[in-house]
Order: C-alpha cells, then sequence, then structure tokens
C-alpha cells in the first residue's frame, strides 16, 4: 500500500528528475520515477548508434555537474569515474597552424604575447564572475513582492555576491554582462582563431551569434561550473547511471518504458498521473522533469491552467538551434597539421567571429548554416568501451540548425549532413574514407528522441529574461507552480541547461519546504 | 510538431471582410433612422462606433425610458461568439461565475479577471443554442479572448458587427414588442432569449437592459436594422416610444446601481498602475465569485485576497440636497479622507442626490454616515457644500415592474 500523501511521481528521468529523486527519497518521501525511454538519462545517456559504436546521445562534455551533488549523493562509490578530465580546447585552424588553449594560457597560432597576457586576464574576470553565478546556481530564485524572509534572504545574497565582487569588478560585470560577446572579445584580444574560439562559449546550444545580447551571459553561465571538461567512463550516460544508482539506493523506484500522458487533477490540485496504458498512479506531489511547455501545454493542459500564466508559457524561447553528429570511425582521423595527441582535446571549428556570425546569420532567416561552426570530440581516444578496438567514434556539436527550417528537416538532413562532412574533412580531409556510419541529430530528432520542446537542450533559451526568478516565467521559477502538488526541477527552471542537477537538488528543497496541502 | 500543437487551436476570424480600420469611425446600421433624430447633432464615441449622446433633451429620454419607452442603440457593444464543445469549460474558465448554471435561453452577467485577479471588464453571456454563447461587454477583448482559447476546442468569432442590437427599455416596452406582433413575449422572464421570425429573418430578443427597469434588448442582422427600427417606432409611436441617448441611459443605469468600466473601475488591461485596478470584491461582486470551480482566471488570487481582505468597498450613497456629486471626495464625519464618488447624480425617481462611491475598507457599512465634499457652480461662481451622506442596502430605484412576468399591458 502507498501512502498517496507521502509518495511523490516525478515525470522522467533526466538527470535533473535523478537527483531530485534522491534528495526526496532520502528525505523519507515515497518517490517513483516514470521514464518514457527504455534507459534512464534524459539527454545524459549514452547509446549505441552502430554495432558496437557507443556515444553520448545529446551532451557530450561534463563540465557543470554541481559538486555538492557528487559529494552528497556519493556518485563516486555508484561507478562514476572519468575517462578525461581538465581537458584542453583545441581551435582548428584552415592553415593547420592550430590554437591549444588550457586554462588562461595558450600555445601555437604564433599567438602574440599581448594576447596572452589579456587571457589571463579574461579568465581571471570571467571566472570571478562565474563563481557570482555559481552561488545563484544552488539558491532557490527569490520571488518579487513577497513580505517572505526566505524571500528577501534569496535577493539580498544575491545582490550581496555582486556588490561582493568589489567597485571595480562590479562595474565591468554589470557592464558586460548584458552585452554581447562579440564586443567583449573585440576589446580585449588581437589573434581571430582565439576570438573565434572564445565566442562558442558564448552560443553553443542556443539561438544567438556572437553579435546577440546574452551571448556574455551565456559564456559567464557556462563557465559558472568552476570546473574543467571532462569526459565521464562510459560516456554521459555513465553519470545518469550513478544518478540512478543513488536514488535507488535511497529508496526510489525507477520505472523506465513507462511513459507519461496527463497529470491528473483533482479539484485544484494535481492528483497523479496518467500512463500511456491508461494506468493511472495517484501521488500527493508530482514533480515533471519535463521541460516547461511539454508540462503545462502538452501533460496538464492549458485549460488547467489561468490564461495569463499558460500565455507565458507558450511564449518562452525555446527553438533549438543545435543539430549533433555521430560518426563511427574505423581508425583514428587525421587533421591537417594537428599532432596526433591533440585529438583527444575538445577541436573547435570557429575560425573568427564573423565565420560563426555568419553562421547564425543564416539561421535567423530559418536556414542552416552553410559554414557551420562545431565543437568536436573524440571519446574513444580514452576510452575503449565505446568503439571496437582500432575504431573510433567522433561527436560533435553542430551550429547552426534551426528547429523551424524552413525547407524542413526531412528533405534538407541528408544535405545538412553532407555540407557537415565537408566542412570536418576541410580540416580532416581523409575522413569520409573512414566513415562506418554517420548519425546526425537534428533538433527535430532531438524533439522526438529526448521529448524536448523544439529540441532545445536547455528546455528554453538562456538569458536574461528566462534566468533566475524568470525561469521559466515568474509564478513558476521556484519550482512550485500556480497548481498545487505540481513542481517543475528540469533544466526550464533555474538555473538552466547543461548536465548540473543544481535544478533537480533545488526543487527536492523546495518539494520538502512545502507544507502538504492534501485535498484541499 | 510540437508535443502540445494539438492543444492549440487558432480562432477562425477573417478580417478580410472587415473594413472598419479603413475608416475612422462607424456610423451604426441604425444611423439614417438616429440622424434625422437628433436634433442636437451631437455625436459621442463608443469604441469605432459614432453613439448620440442626446437626441433632444436627455431628461425626456430619461422620462421616456420611466414612464413610457426609449430605444436606445446597442450595437457598438462588443459582442463575442463562443462556440465548440469547449465553449462552456472555456467560458468557466474565463469568467468569475459558474457557467454551468446559465441554461440554454438565459443570460447571465459576469466579471472577468486576469491572473492577478483584476477585473477586465464586466458583461453578459447569452447561452444561445447548445455549445454556443455569446459574450457581451462595452470593452473590446479580442486578444484576451483569442489568449485564453488556449488548449480549448472553441471558435471564438468577433462579431460585434455582425448584429445590430437595440435596447427597448421602460413600462411600455412588453406593450409595444407585442404591438409589433412578437407573441407571447409578455411570458418572457428576466434574463430569458426568445427567437422571433421577423421580414424573414430572425430577431432574437432578450428580456435584459441597462436600466433597471423593464426592458428588452433585440438582436438582428444589420441589413434589417432600419426596417426593425421603423416597425418598433410604428408599434411604439401611441406607447410613447422615443429614442435615448448615452447621458439617459447613464442616469438610469446609476439609479439602478450598475457599475460601468471607465467609472465604477478601470478595465485591468487598460491600467497602467496595477493598483488602480479593482477585484470583484471591490466592486461589490464577490457573490459573481465561485471557489467551487477548481480554476479560473484569478482564482489564486482572489482566494488570497478572501484570506487577507479586500482594500476598497463600493457603495450606493444617498446625499443631502440637491447637487449631484460628480467626482467629490468622501470623508469620514471626522474629515478623515476615505474615497471618492465614482458616479453621481440627482435622482428624478428616487428624489435624492445620488452616488456610487469607491471607499477604503473596512468603511462602508450600510447606515454608515460619511461627509461629501461637492464644488458646484452658480452663474461661473464656485461653492462647496460638505454635505452628509449615507450608505444605503439594495437599489436607489427597483420597480416591481423590472422582475413582473407576465408585465402589465399598457
Amino acid at each position: 500500500m502507498t501512502d498517496t500523501r507521502n509518495h511523490v511521481v516525478i515525470i522522467g528521468a533526466g538527470h535533473n528528475g535523478l537527483v531530485c529523486a534522491a534528495y526526496l527519497a532520502r528525505a523519507g518521501k515515497q518517490v517513483t520515477v516514470l521514464e518514457a525511454a527504455e534507459q534512464p538519462g534524459g539527454a545524459a545517456i549514452t547509446r549505441e548508434f552502430a554495432p558496437g559504436y557507443k556515444v553520448s546521445a545529446a551532451a557530450h562534455l561534463l563540465y557543470m555537474l554541481d559538486k555538492n551533488i557528487s559529494k552528497e549523493l556519493s556518485l563516486e562509490a555508484s561507478g562514476l569515474c572519468f575517462s578525461q578530465q581538465d581537458m584542453k580546447t583545441t581551435a582548428l585552424a584552415q592553415d593547420g597552424n592550430h590554437l591549444v588553449i588550457a586554462g588562461d594560457s595558450l600555445q601555437g597560432a604564433d599567438i602574440s604575447s599581448k594576447d596572452q597576457a589579456a587571457m589571463k586576464e579574461y579568465r581571471r574576470f570571467m571566472d570571478r564572475f562565474a563563481g557570482t553565478f555559481n552561488r545563484l546556481n544552488n539558491r532557490i530564485p527569490p520571488r518579487i513582492g513577497t513580505r517572505d524572509s526566505s524571500d528577501w534572504m534569496s535577493l539580498g545574497k544575491t545582490a550581496l555576491d555582486i556588490r561582493r565582487l568589489g567597485r571595480d569588478d562590479m562595474r565591468e560585470f554589470l557592464r558586460i554582462a548584458g552585452i554581447n560577446i562579440y564586443d567583449v572579445l573585440q576589446e580585449n584580444f588581437e589573434h581571430p582563431l582565439l576570438k573565434g574560439a572564445l565566442s562558442m562559449d558564448g552560443i553553443l546550444g542556443t539561438h544567438l551569434g556572437p553579435r546577440s545580447n546574452n551571448s556574455v551571459f551565456c559564456a559567464l553561465h557556462r563557465l559558472s561550473g568552476l570546473q574543467g571538461m571532462a569526459i565521464p567512463r562510459g560516456g554521459m550516460g555513465a553519470v545518469s547511471d550513478a544518478l540512478a544508482k543513488a536514488a535507488a539506493k535511497a529508496g526510489a523506484t525507477i520505472r523506465t518504458s513507462t511513459a507519461v500522458t496527463r497529470i491528473l487533477m483533482e479539484g485544484d490540485h494535481s492528483c497523479g498521473v496518467e500512463l500511456f496504458d491508461g494506468e493511472k498512479i495517484a501521488a500527493g506531489t508530482v514533480v515533471s522533469n519535463a521541460d516547461p511547455k511539454t508540462t503545462f501545454l502538452g501533460l496538464l493542459g492549458a485549460r488547467n491552467l489561468e490564461a495569463g500564466f499558460a500565455r507565458k508559457i507558450q511564449n518562452i524561447r525555446m527553438r533549438g538551434n543545435t543539430a549533433k553528429l555521430h560518426l563511427a570511425l574505423d581508425g583514428l582521423p587525421e587533421f591537417s597539421g594537428l599532432d596526433p595527441k591533440r585529438l583527444s582535446d575538445r577541436l573547435l571549428i570557429a575560425p573568427d567571429m564573423e565565420y560563426v556570425d555568419r553562421a547564425f546569420d543564416n539561421a535567423k532567416y530559418g536556414e542552416y548554416s552553410v559554414k557551420p561552426v562545431a565543437e568536436i570530440t573524440i571519446p574513444s581516444l580514452q576510452d575503449d568501451s565505446l568503439a571496437p578496438a582500432g575504431s573510433h567514434v567522433l561527436s560533435a556539436v553542430v551550429q547552426y540548425a534551426p528547429y523551424q527550417l524552413k525547407a524542413g528537416w526531412q528533405e534538407e538532413k541528408e544535405s545538412f549532413t553532407n555540407l557537415v562532412l565537408d566542412t570536418l574533412a576541410e580540416y580532416a580531409p581523409g575522413i569520409r574514407e573512414q566513415l562506418v556510419h554517420q548519425e546526425l541529430l537534428t533538433p527535430v530528432d532531438i524533439e522526438r528522441e529526448f521529448r524536448i520542446t523544439g529540441g532545445h537542450w536547455h528546455h528554453g533559451e538562456l538569458a536574461m529574461d528566462q534566468f533566475l526568478m524568470l525561469r521559466p516565467v515568474p509564478h513558476a521559477a521556484q519550482y512550485a507552480s500556480p497548481v498545487n502538488g505540481l513542481f517543475l526541477c528540469g533544466a526550464g527552471s533555474h538555473p538552466g541547461g547543461g548536465v548540473m542537477g543544481s535544478a533537480g537538488r533545488n526543487a527536492a528543497q523546495a518539494v520538502l519546504a512545502t507544507k502538504q496541502t492534501g485535498g484541499e | 510538431m510540437s508535443e502540445f500543437s494539438r492543444h492549440e487551436k487558432t480562432a477562425a476570424i477573417d478580417f478580410s471582410t472587415k473594413a472598419h480600420y479603413k475608416t475612422k469611425v462607424f456610423p451604426s446600421p441604425f444611423y439614417s433612422r438616429q440622424e434625422p433624430l437628433n436634433h442636437l447633432k451631437e455625436w459621442g464615441r463608443w469604441a469605432d462606433y459614432l453613439s448620440p449622446v442626446a437626441y433632444t433633451c436627455s431628461a425626456m429620454e430619461y422620462f421616456a425610458c420611466r414612464n413610457a419607452c426609449a430605444v436606445f442603440d446597442l450595437t457598438p457593444m462588443s459582442k463575442y461568439r463562443i462556440s465548440g464543445i469547449d465553449a462552456l469549460p472555456y467560458l468557466n474558465r474565463l469568467v468569475t461565475r459558474d457557467v454551468s448554471k446559465i441554461n440554454m435561453g438565459r443570460v447571465g452577467y459576469s466579471v472577468w479577471c486576469g491572473d492577478d485577479g483584476r477585473v477586465i471588464d464586466d458583461g453578459t453571456i447569452f447561452h444561445l443554442h447548445e455549445n454556443e454563447y455569446r459574450l457581451c461587454s462595452q470593452e473590446r477583448h479580442l486578444d484576451w479572448l483569442l489568449t485564453n482559447t488556449a488548449g480549448f476546442d472553441v471558435t471564438l468569432e468577433e462579431e460585434t458587427h455582425d448584429v445590430a442590437a437595440l435596447a427597448l427599455q421602460g413600462p411600455t416596452s412588453c406593450a409595444t414588442l407585442r404591438k409589433m406582433g412578437l407573441e407571447d413575449v409578455e411570458g418572457m422572464k428576466p434574463f430569458d432569449i426568445r427567437y422571433f421570425s421577423f421580414e424573414n429573418t430572425q430577431l432574437m430578443v432578450s428580456r435584459t437592459g441597462f436600466t433597471g427597469d423593464l426592458g428588452y434588448e433585440l438582436w438582428i442582422d444589420p441589413e434589417h436594422a432600419e426596417i426593425l427600427w421603423d416597425r418598433l417606432f410604428e408599434a411604439g409611436e401611441h406607447h410613447g416610444i422615443q429614442a435615448m441617448g448615452d447621458e439617459a441611459l447613464t442616469l438610469l443605469r446609476v439609479e439602478a446601481g450598475f457599475i460601468q468600466a471607465g467609472h465604477e473601475f478601470m478595465p485591468a488591461h487598460e491600467t497602467v498602475r496595477s493598483s488602480h485596478t479593482r477585484s470583484p470584491f471591490e466592486l461589490g461582486l464577490g457573490w459573481l465569485v465561485d471557489f467551487k470551480k477548481p480554476n479560473f482566471n484569478g482564482r489564486k488570487a482572489l482566494l488570497t485576497e478572501k484570506k487577507s481582505g479586500h482594500r476598497y468597498n463600493l457603495v450606493k450613497l444617498d446625499i443631502d440636497g440637491n447637487k449631484p456629486a460628480n467626482d467629490s471626495y468622501v470623508f469620514t464625519t471626522k474629515k478623515k479622507f476615505v474615497g471618492t464618488v465614482t458616479s453621481a447624480t440627482w435622482s428624478p425617481s428616487a428624489k435624492a442626490s445620488i452616488a456610487l462611491a469607491t471607499l477604503e475598507a473596512p468603511h462602508g457599512k450600510p447606515g454608515e454616515e460619511f461627509l461629501v465634499e461637492i464644488y458646484y457652480q452658480k452663474e461661473l461662481k464656485w461653492s462647496r457644500v460638505m454635505a452628509r451622506a449615507r450608505v444605503i442596502e439594495g437599489v436607489f430605484y427597483n420597480p416591481p415592474r423590472r422582475r413582473l412576468t407576465p408585465p402589465a399591458d399598457f
């Protein structure tokens, strides 16, 4: 028998759903996680895409996972380890004169001493500002206009964090946080390849170009994990597996291949969910790891919301613009002029900022980039579990590939795949000959496979107008929704996307802080 | 297609036939009949329509309505047709009251709020046919009503310009309609809707109005507007029928104690300062808020307000003397400011200076006395009086014929 009031149903076993499940189960809640896919993990999974070849199917680099979560849930004890850590970045140059970025030091590409000095200062202030973001990440955003002391505390802490930067850094923070990364990099650096590579921090996974507002904001968000880039052994699925183990150990039940089709209402509060097969599961609390549009407009239905709130949800900007390319290769690819040792770096195709911005221009008008940018990893280099011996897996995040492609993805997917391969071949001329299998996931594919509206990895654009107490929208930004008993715990909530887990952890706190009202 | 798009439905509105944006203002379909009667040539505006302020003398028009019958052109009223299997749930989410209690062939009054529980407008809901309603209001609300369609299988049509409407109000209104040939119209109860065949078209009649008197509203396609006007005035010739303008109507509605957007409350969507809007409780319309409904716009905010208390009370004041108290400040007898008059007039029927006023809560209990600061002018000489006023219960003027079925014959 289940005590319905103590029963929490979590919709979706993405990493945030699993984090939330683990914390709630540890606090004594009876937790059931319902996952539509065959394995837990959501967009943080490893799966086979060709016989013998496995890849992180969506997110492929780990750089934001909340350290509190790793510690509190003992993820290492649950089997999480890394094949690569503190990865360097190599910005690929068309002429083979590549640039290696390792923290705040630069090598190659005839980089000037001026740029080298500027890089130290750039990393100093960016890391400092990212530290401010980091403190925001683990806090439930304040509600504005209440007299609740916790809201005032949260607001005060946020203001204090910014003030604590000191006069000069605070001024600089306020100056650049809302502007575009193109201008900031232009102010600081000379070398086009360096600027192109750094601008990628501001635009990956978003519908932004380097000249778009909010691109500095995105870069800071990306850096706010305050950790180097890493690849888990076994791919990103290893993070989810460890989280699933931790959740199960804490007492949570995880049911896979169990799609939720509806959030059920009883009076003015949610009372459980209905599954694809008609089964109904009663629960005092429903927590959704699905994106806000899927949660409110799909599973709950706009009619169960007040109209102004429903309109705000409809207006969330979440048009995915990122494609994912997976290549199975029968050997190690050769990049012109690149030391093979550098192949385990994070490789970037972003030769200069104009190139990146032109790539975005296409997307603005519903076309894919004629000259796309890419973030490439070859995880099989350090992890032989991913590909047969001697063979390799290449995983690339490719932009821009707008969700609402004018010509339609059905028609254009093949030509875009070829175009991306051609772009790769400009740097690694023999790559087509090594190809055993290829897979390209467009935002439409991502929407279908991972059930994310618009195929937007972050469950909503990362921008100042969709952050903190505005994420996803006011009245749902503290994880509790306007519907009694219904909470959000996914990347659509503060602090957003990236394999971070903070939204799940914060949401668990919000659930536990809410008095169970039951059938009121 | 995204997963939720199946829940979205675009309302079918064809704007290609609507040419009103090309003209600055619409003449009503009754214009050819109104124009010769409008001796004062004073035209006001109601949304995008010309609307007579008064035809000859607003006092005469008022007395026609209270003692015989008067005709007011309702065409500029916003009219929206809501149809489809979700018409009822759509309306129930939109407005604060329980719409399922408005049976087919009946009309109900309601208010609707935004998520913040502040009144956007008030109006009437006509339950025309199964799964088919008409929503009428003074202000225009197409955007908000369309916003509300998300998640509902409904069709929303703006039909303001497709329906011509007249209010026929006053003690001889029923007799006039009978004379015009509407059989058994006397059997209609207040808020009933009936359909009559008229000049090879359908005439819809509702026993509704904005005067607090016996009265009807007549709804017809614009092509038949002029013939309706002509037949009505023929039939009413010996029943004292008169055309009436906006000034007389205002007098009538204040006597009846009806609130009006722009006077007793600012429509929330037109209000910049959110504290200047009003909740249903603050307009004395708590009886229209049905918390038994699990969801409607403003429910959460109104539940909170119900617990924490509202800021204002809307009251009816009976004021000493005969000076209309328009726009006056209201003070306690100890001269502490507590509110303002929102509508005021000398009431010829109640023989009193009457007003609707917004007072800071908890002021406004029946019988409570206040001072109303009235400025008035005689031949350019201004005077000020602090008139005593008391809160009354009920309506200033409430003739039994308003509800009587069948109404008295004349």
